[in-house]
């Protein structure tokens, strides 16, 4: 069915062309920034590494959600909220970096908490002071909720669109939380005024030069790992499972423990990507988890390409892109042209961009692209309109 | 205690009529009189304002009423110019309205700098508040005696209590003279006879007031000495049992109250999905927009109200059957031109839905400003109706109880009575055997979906009475409603209905516990693990209609 070929350099074209790219972005742009004198038009400002360094971490976060969706057929309306975990636990540690250079001086307790009249640290913050702590937090919380969500949906068999639904459901819910000030996360402003990570000043062209780097190699990483994962043996029963969920369960594969396992390993993958994305960034709020968040990424798979992994991080980094640009130069056009992008593309690109250029393969076949199974497909002919 | 002239104050009501006819005819001694106490506010002090307070109200003139009711809502102003004394309309606005203190008629309009404000503090606003009291309670209004008799009980003294006694000889009105009985049985109190204590504490234990229940308990504290304030025993047995049965009627009322708050709350959460039922339960399309049209509902009613200034209980009412066309247009559009090709593919409609939504939402970004726009609320739904001392329900919350299920039941009534309702019910058991039998799917998806974006848009017009009309109202309503119809069970109106009554009650009984905020978290996690126990929701279809979606 699906012939991907089993070296990347081989088969997987548009893999080893993304990757190309990427290296070309890890080595370009701390030249173009360090290298390059400022008064020149080819020197690339700290706001543009942090620009570049975002569409990297929403790359990621789009490639966790393509690795689910595209290939498991599991549309998750709530991804962005293992991202804002991520970014929340790395957002602890940041803020206990601050120590004693906060507005109240407090070296314990940060600064919200100092304002909120708090006399100690609750206890989940302990830990955070330490980095690699909080970088197993970052993997920890977002697999557990995963893990836990996961499983309470798969066993019960919530597929589809119930699931899309309380995926949803679940972010608004960890919005509203968070929001909360007695949560112990800074409600509504969240964490912000990060000194610095490891020591090295958050404000300085170098580190984020350097994080950039980081957000790179763990978006190539991470981006092996998923092809490694569709390529393997598991990844054909994940490609069945998409295709006749049924037909495989009856095949005696544990249909259920499958997509536990992907749904987890994508829930990593996103909170990594959060927790790169908020040093570069600086902040983080609860407006993360906003569902809308969570739908736009998931538009970013389909502008550029469902199923095929390097097609979701193209397609976020050119959304975002516009969306820079537009919310710059037309700020009125941005949601105009978001939600044309959203029926134009369902309508009429079901392969999204990549599905344009040309290809020698075909690479997924187009029931698993319209988003349905067989089994619905079938039905769907047999109830068919005209 | 003011005496009226030339008899009691039962004529008072009569004479006020008299009064306000010949207010039109030159100024009598009377008038004059009166307009030079009135006039006397303006420099006094406070407590010698509450001297002339008293002295208006021994004047018996008929305006008395109207201008201490604005001396005690600060609407009593006087003129820098001529240092003539008016009533502003309202307090607000700039210029203020003026009406004439002596005819009551409106006397033209002036800015705000140019006049005055004629002082009080809380002292002097007692003395109104009970003076303005008094003069209730020789209302022609049994409901104007009632307020007045209610605002007496506050605060008891002497004159008050006596006034009340002669009130109670003549008033006819049963819960007026309830009222005048507790305030004669809460001044008894204090009398030195132990039976006449005991009389009164029987009297008061049929009441529900907590006004009345914190006076008994008082009866049962110590002094600062040890010793019991009231003396006797049985007194205080009889007070303590009071106390008891009044707590728990008002804990039966509150609880009464809840539920009821749940109700409403849940005919809100009913209405917002009731719509979505229909398009997600009946055609399995998951419809994003439904929000926006919910908002463009609302705005509807904003754009109506705007168009006829001046009705704004008429405008209400027309703007219900046309937020139920410009959103079922609306739907039927998107029906047409995007959904149409989507069907089976629930998925993708979910997503291009969503695209619809945002260009919604931007459009009336584009069009009224991203500002909220505030939707008047008409008269009759303003206020509340208080059933007795522990039970106030506001007039919005009632309404929306009854237009929930009257939209309900109209629903119900076309998808089980009209052809139309026949044809949608046979689509979406069994489509091809629908068409075999000549029903035009085509037509009948694009009514069904017409249909429920109209519900969003009458929901919208609800909407806009409880909350801001902006461009993110759909935005904060299309969780809820997505939970309610799956809670309730895809494809069940009935479900619906339950699902979103339940999920209001709960919300409204963990609200005192756990705050707003956590209530509603606490309401979707619960949700979540729910659709994990039964993934169909409370009443699932079954048969081969289900298997088929």
């Amino acid at each position: 069915m699906v012939r991907f070929g089993n070296s990347i350099a081989g088969r997987d074209r548009g893999g080893a062309w993304f990757l190309g790219i990427l290296t070309l972005i890890a080595i370009a742009v701390p030249v173009l920034n360090i290298l390059v004198p400022p008064s020149s038009t080819f020197h690339l400002s700290a706001y543009g590494i942090a620009l570049i360094g975002k569409y990297l971490c929403y790359g990621m976060l789009a490639l966790a959600l393509d690795l689910i969706w595209g290939f498991c057929g599991i549309l998750s309306l709530g991804h962005a909220a293992f991202f804002a975990l991520g970014g929340y636990a790395m957002g602890m540690y940041l803020m206990r970096e601050i120590g004693p250079r906060g507005v109240y001086g407090n070296p314990i307790l940060p600064d919200f908490m100092v304002f909120l009249n708090w006399k100690s640290l609750p206890w989940f913050w302990h830990g955070f002071n330490h980095f690699l702590f909080a970088a197993a937090m970052v993997v920890a919380v977002p697999a557990l909720l995963a893990l836990v969500f996961g499983w309470f949906a798969f066993r019960s068999r919530v597929t589809g669109v119930y699931f899309s639904i309380i995926t949803q459901a679940l972010t608004y819910a960890l919005m509203l939380a968070f929001f909360r000030n007695n949560m112990g996360f800074g409600g509504n402003n969240g964490f912000t005024d990060f000194k610095d990570i490891l020591g090295f000043d958050l404000h300085s062209d170098g580190t984020h030069a350097v994080l950039l780097v980081i957000t790179a190699v763990a978006l190539g990483a991470s981006y092996l790992a998923c092809r490694a994962i569709v390529d393997s043996r598991a990844g054909r029963v994940i490609r069945a499972i998409r295709d006749a969920e049924s037909r495989t369960r009856f095949l005696g594969y544990p249909v259920e423990s499958f997509k536990l396992w992907l749904f987890v390993f994508s829930g990593i993958i996103a909170g990594i990507a959060g927790a790169l994305y908020v040093p570069q960034i600086g902040i983080i709020n609860p407006s993360e988890f906003a569902p809308i968040n969570s739908i736009e990424a998931v538009i970013w798979v389909a502008v550029g390409g469902r199923g095929t992994l390097y097609g979701a991080i193209a397609g976020a980094v050119l959304v975002n892109y516009a969306k820079t640009y537009l919310t710059g130069a037309f700020p009125e056009v941005w949601l105009y042209a978001l939600g044309a992008l959203f029926v134009l593309v369902t309508r009429y690109l079901p392969r999204g961009i990549i599905g344009l250029l040309p290809s020698k393969d075909k690479v997924v076949p187009k029931a698993a692209l319209l988003g349905e199974s067989h089994e619905e497909s079938a039905r769907s002919r047999q109830a068919a309109r005209s | 205690m003011i005496r009226f002239p030339r008899g009691g104050q039962r004529f008072f009501g009569p004479l006020l009529l008299l009064g306000a006819l010949f207010a039109a005819h030159a100024q009598s001694p009377k008038d004059a009189n009166f307009l030079s106490t009135l006039g006397e506010l303006r420099e006094a002090t406070y407590s010698g304002k509450a001297g002339i307070v008293e002295r208006l109200g021994q004047s018996g003139h008929p305006s008395v009423r109207a201008v201490l009711t604005a001396l005690l809502e600060e609407r009593l102003y006087y003129r820098n110019s001529d240092q003539k004394v008016f009533i502003a309309k309202s307090a607000d606005s700039d210029p203020l309205n003026l009406i004439d203190p002596l005819s009551l008629k409106n006397s033209g309009s002036a800015p705000a700098a140019n006049l005055t404000q004629i002082g009080t503090n809380n002292a002097l606003r007692r003395v109104v508040r009970m003076a303005v009291a008094r003069f209730g309670l020789s209302s022609p209004s049994a409901s104007v005696r009632l307020d007045a008799a209610r605002e007496m009980l506050k605060s008891l003294d002497d004159p008050t209590v006596a006034l009340l006694r002669e009130r109670l000889g003549v008033e006819r009105n049963s819960s007026v003279r309830k009222e005048i009985a507790t305030g004669l049985a809460l001044a008894a109190l204090d009398s030195p006879d132990t039976k006449t204590r005991l009389a009164a504490i029987s009297t008061l234990k049929g009441g529900l007031s907590q006004d009345v229940r914190n006076r008994l308990a008082l009866l049962l504290d110590k002094s600062s000495d040890g010793a019991f304030i009231e003396k006797d025993e049985n007194v205080r047995r009889a007070a303590a049992s009071a106390v008891a049965a009044i707590d728990r009627w008002r804990t039966f009322y509150s609880g009464f109250q809840t539920l009821f708050f749940g109700l409403s709350l849940g005919s809100v959460l009913v209405l917002i999905a009731i719509g979505l039922a229909i398009t997600f339960g009946v055609m399995g399309v998951i419809n994003m927009a439904h929000g926006e049209l919910m908002m463009l509902g609302a705005y509807t009613t904003y754009a109506v109200q705007l168009a006829m200034p001046g009705h704004t209980g008429i405008s209400i009412l027309l703007a219900i059957p046309a937020a139920f066309i410009v959103s079922g247009l609306t739907g039927i559009a998107m029906e047409r031109t995007i959904i149409r090709h989507l069907y089976g593919r629930p998925l993708e409609t979910l997503l291009a839905t969503f695209g619809v939504s945002l260009i919604l939402q931007q459009s009336v970004r584009s069009i009224f400003t991203a500002l909220n726009r505030s939707v008047i609320t008409p008269d009759w739904m303003s206020g509340s109706l208080r059933l007795n001392d522990a039970i106030e329900i506001t007039y919005n919350r009632l309404y929306v109880v009854i237009f929930t299920l009257l939209v309900f039941s109209l629903i119900l009534a076309v998808l089980k009575r009209t052809r139309v309702g026949l044809d949608i019910r046979a689509v979406s058991q069994n489509r091809a055997m629908a068409k075999a039998m000549g029903i035009r799917t085509d037509w009948v998806d694009a009514m069904t979906f017409g249909l429920g974006s109209g519900i969003a848009g009458v929901a919208g017009v609800a909407l806009s009475q409880l909350t801001n009309v902006g461009p993110n109202l759909g935005q904060s309503y299309i969780i809820d409603s997505f939970m309610v119809v799956v809670f309730g069970g895809v494809g069940n109106l009935w479900g619906s209905l339950i699902g979103g009554m339940s999920m209001g009650i709960v919300n409204e009984l963990l609200e005192p516990y756990a705050g707003a905020v956590l209530a509603k978290i606490f309401v979707l996690v619960a949700l979540i693990l729910f659709i994990q126990a039964r993934p169909r929701g409370l009443f699932p279809q079954a048969g081969r209609a289900a298997e088929d979606k």
